[in-house]
């Protein structure tokens, strides 16, 4: 189990590493969806089987394909890639990286110095889960639909287009 | 079978929270920025499994479903809001969208 963990932890990393590189797009959230993948495998381990299952679904499908869709419509062209490498320079890189490496440090410094815990290799499956967000946790529920609903609402209001009123024989003309 | 020690999954869980940070950091693209928060969520929700296991209880994946479904509605507005900005502005960097029209 350990190493398990250790390989899909390793896995994770190294691809959220790899997407941040990324000078292309489409390649970023190609290795995102591995690193989703490797965060699933790593709550599978952990004991939330439920969990892993939505984080392929929702995450890796539902979420990253909304953002394939949306560069498909953005139409980018080759100059793009040109342009993201000249954004992402070392003398940009530098100042942010080393300040939060200093911050992750303290982090990892203070989790890992705490009195080591084992964590229990007891499976809490779907119904546990739905009892529970059912239970004591239906206010949340609604909440997370009030959001829900906001979201599309929102999402439908910024995306629509502008209806153009130009005469067709004068837009003709204008293209 | 040896189980895991909580403090792995923790340390995993910051270590993927700060690549997040440093790459929305470090980012002028306005889509990579959305992809950097999305990490930093996914990585506060292994976090709240982590949690959840230590002390055999549900709550830290039902907080899991929460922030999932905040995911979602964040991530379905900030690209329309994309979107609106690339029709408006004709480029993805977020500097330009630093005016405010009236």
């Amino acid at each position: 189990m350990l190493i398990i963990f250790y390989i899909a932890s390793a896995v994770a990393v190294i691809s959220t590493l790899l997407v941040i590189i990324q000078h292309n797009l489409v390649h970023a959230l190609l290795y995102l969806v591995v690193s989703f993948l490797a965060v699933a495998m790593a709550f599978y381990v952990l004991g939330a089987p439920f969990i892993a299952a939505l984080e392929v679904i929702i995450y890796a499908g539902a979420i990253v394909v909304l953002m394939i869709f949306v560069i498909m419509m953005l139409n980018l062209r080759q100059e793009s890639i040109a342009q993201e490498k000249k954004w992402l320079n070392a003398q940009i890189v530098i100042g942010p990286v080393i300040l939060v490496l200093v911050l992750a440090g303290e982090l990892i410094y203070m989790v890992s110095t705490e009195a080591s815990i084992t964590l229990t290799d007891q499976v809490i499956g779907a119904k546990a889960v739905g009892m529970t967000l059912y239970g004591p946790y239906v206010i949340g529920v609604e909440l997370s639909g009030i959001l829900l609903m906001a979201g599309i609402v929102g999402a439908y209001h910024l995306g629509r287009q502008k209806k153009k009123v130009t005469h067709r024989f004068l837009e003709k003309q204008e293209e | 079978m040896t189980t895991i020690p909580a403090e792995y999954g923790l340390v995993l869980a910051s270590v993927l929270f700060m690549l997040g940070l440093i790459s929305l950091l470090i980012r002028r693209n306005i889509v990579f920025m959305l992809i950097s928060v999305e990490i930093m969520l996914n990585a506060a929700g292994l976090a709240f499994i982590v949690a959840g296991a230590k002390w055999s209880q549900p709550d830290g994946q039902v907080m899991f479903l929460f922030i999932l479904t905040m995911a979602a509605a964040e991530v379905s507005v900030g690209l329309a809001l994309i979107l609106q900005i690339y029709h408006q502005l004709k480029t993805l960097n977020s500097d330009e969208a630093s005016k405010m029209k009236g």
